[in-house]
């Protein structure tokens, strides 16, 4: 758990805005993060979502697991259709057709759908400053289609299109950073959260929601389908991807970087990848060149933590 | 109740194909995906609600007594909840017992 004690978890919003119901896999932590992110935001919320996991799990026609306004949009759409939401409410109430209040505009999207197909209209909308908020669940490939590598898909990792084997080590690339490419925009809130911390988690969707202008947060995502590993253990292996510092939990408001959870010990990382079936494949060799990478992108937030 | 989505046709949907039932989802009973069914040993239970935190899917509930337990009717049976919980008072029994 969190800084917190256990008791906490009694404090947190009973509503739920995120029915049971909904057909995501056993031990889905994608699915968690939609419950949580929804809890925080309440019901005052409007949500564009991209297809994906969470679409096809929560909306098979006739039947929805929405308790509050939500659309489905094409891959790339749900930055700008979200955007547009805001916009034409902000006419509506400025001319007296609806009610002036605070509502929540929420686009949502997966990791393909956020670091491949939507990246430019959601560059656009961050760019443009609409009051809303973009919440991008990263498992780490395209799970709904059968685990497709994306850009954010972790070095190393073996996907149906990075399969390892005798000739490859499975994903060549280093996972695109999404958090960062959010914070070159200035925009006033960028964060990235993971639902094994909630506290966290709601706490950061709640200030994300209450900040004027664009806010980002990327929320990893366990998917124990495609990372291959109990269903049980979803909220473990995302605990330890911030124990080992290979995602590290950190909020960046108006520019300025604050390391939310600083690990009691930075773990190796080989101990959250050796469990995981996409990684079992990895060499001695290819697990001290990931440690590498991690410490040195932990540095560099560590010291940017610092400056500021 | 909605009709199953074979039994509508196209003049049954609204326009846009908008549901306007809100959390409809319910009505699909996804306990029975399950294979193994948490049981919670009331007595070491400490009524902290980490268990209902971490639910994916929304089916721990507060029983009048105070205890959390998981609703049968949609849990499918991952055992994050008997994982984290903090005193251990979770366990996965097989269904089949
Ligand atoms: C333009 C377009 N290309 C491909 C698809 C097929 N498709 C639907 S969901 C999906 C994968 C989504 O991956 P991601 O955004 O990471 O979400 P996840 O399912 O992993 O939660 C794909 C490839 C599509 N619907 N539209
Ligand atoms: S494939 Fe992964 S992300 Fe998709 S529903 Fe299953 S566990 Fe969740
Ligand atoms: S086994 Fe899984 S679905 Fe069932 S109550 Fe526990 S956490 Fe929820
Ligand atoms: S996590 Fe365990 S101790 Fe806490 S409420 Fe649930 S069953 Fe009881
Ligand atoms: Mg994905």
């Amino acid at each position: 758990m969190d800084r917190f004690s256990v008791f906490t978890s009694r404090l947190v919003e009973k509503s739920e805005n995120f029915t049971s119901g909904h057909r995501a896999c056993q031990g889905c932590a994608e699915a968690l993060a939609v419950r949580l992110v929804l809890k925080a935001l309440g019901r005052d919320t409007i949500v564009a979502m991209a297809t994906g996991c969470m679409e096809i799990i929560s909306s098979p026609l006739p039947l929805t697991a929405w308790k509050v306004p939500w659309i489905h949009n094409a891959f790339e759409n749900p930055a700008a259709v979200i955007s547009g939401c805001e916009s034409g409410m902000k006419a509506l109430m400025r001319k007296g057709r609806v009610p002036k209040k605070k509502i929540n505009f929420v686009g949502m999207g997966g990791d393909g759908a956020t670091a491949d197909i939507g990246m430019g209209p959601l560059s656009g909308a961050l760019e443009r400053g609409h009051d809303m908020v973009y919440v991008c669940y990263d498992n780490e490939a395209y799970m709904n289609t059968g685990i497709q590598r994306s850009s954010s898909t972790p070095y190393g990792a073996s996907t149906t299109t990075s399969p390892a084997g005798t000739v490859s080590f499975g994903q060549q690339t280093e996972k695109k950073n999404l958090t960062q490419i959010a914070v070159a925009h200035n925009i006033p809130y960028v964060a990235t959260a993971c639902p094994s911390f909630p506290f966290d988690l709601l706490e950061k969707v709640k200030k994300a929601a209450a900040l004027p202008g664009p806010a980002y947060i990327h929320i990893l995502s366990v998917c124990p389908t495609g990372w291959r590993i109990q269903t049980e253990d979803a909220i473990k292996f995302g605990r330890l991807a911030v124990d080992s510092c290979i995602f590290p939990l950190y909020e960046v408001t108006h520019g300025k970087y604050n390391l939310n959870y600083r690990p009691y010990k930075k773990i190796p990382v080989e101990e959250y990848l050796k469990g995981q079936g996409r990684f079992r494949h990895l060499t001695d060799e290819e697990i001290s060149h990931i440690q590498t990478t991690v410490d040195r992108d932990y540095q560099k937030i560590l010291k940017r933590c610092e400056e500021d | 109740m909605a009709k199953p989505m074979d039994q509508i046709t196209w003049r049954e949907l609204e326009v846009g194909a908008v549901v306007v039932e809100v959390g409809n989802a319910m009505e699909y009973e996804t306990g029975s995906w399950r294979s193994e069914r948490p049981v919670v040993n009331r007595e070491q239970c400490i009524k902290c609600g980490v268990c209902w935190l971490f639910c994916p899917d929304v089916c721990i509930v507060r029983a009048p007594e105070g205890h959390f337990e998981a609703n049968l009717t949609y849990c499918k049976g991952c055992g994050i909840c008997a994982k984290e919980c903090p005193v251990g008072c979770i366990t996965m029994i097989s269904e089949e017992e």
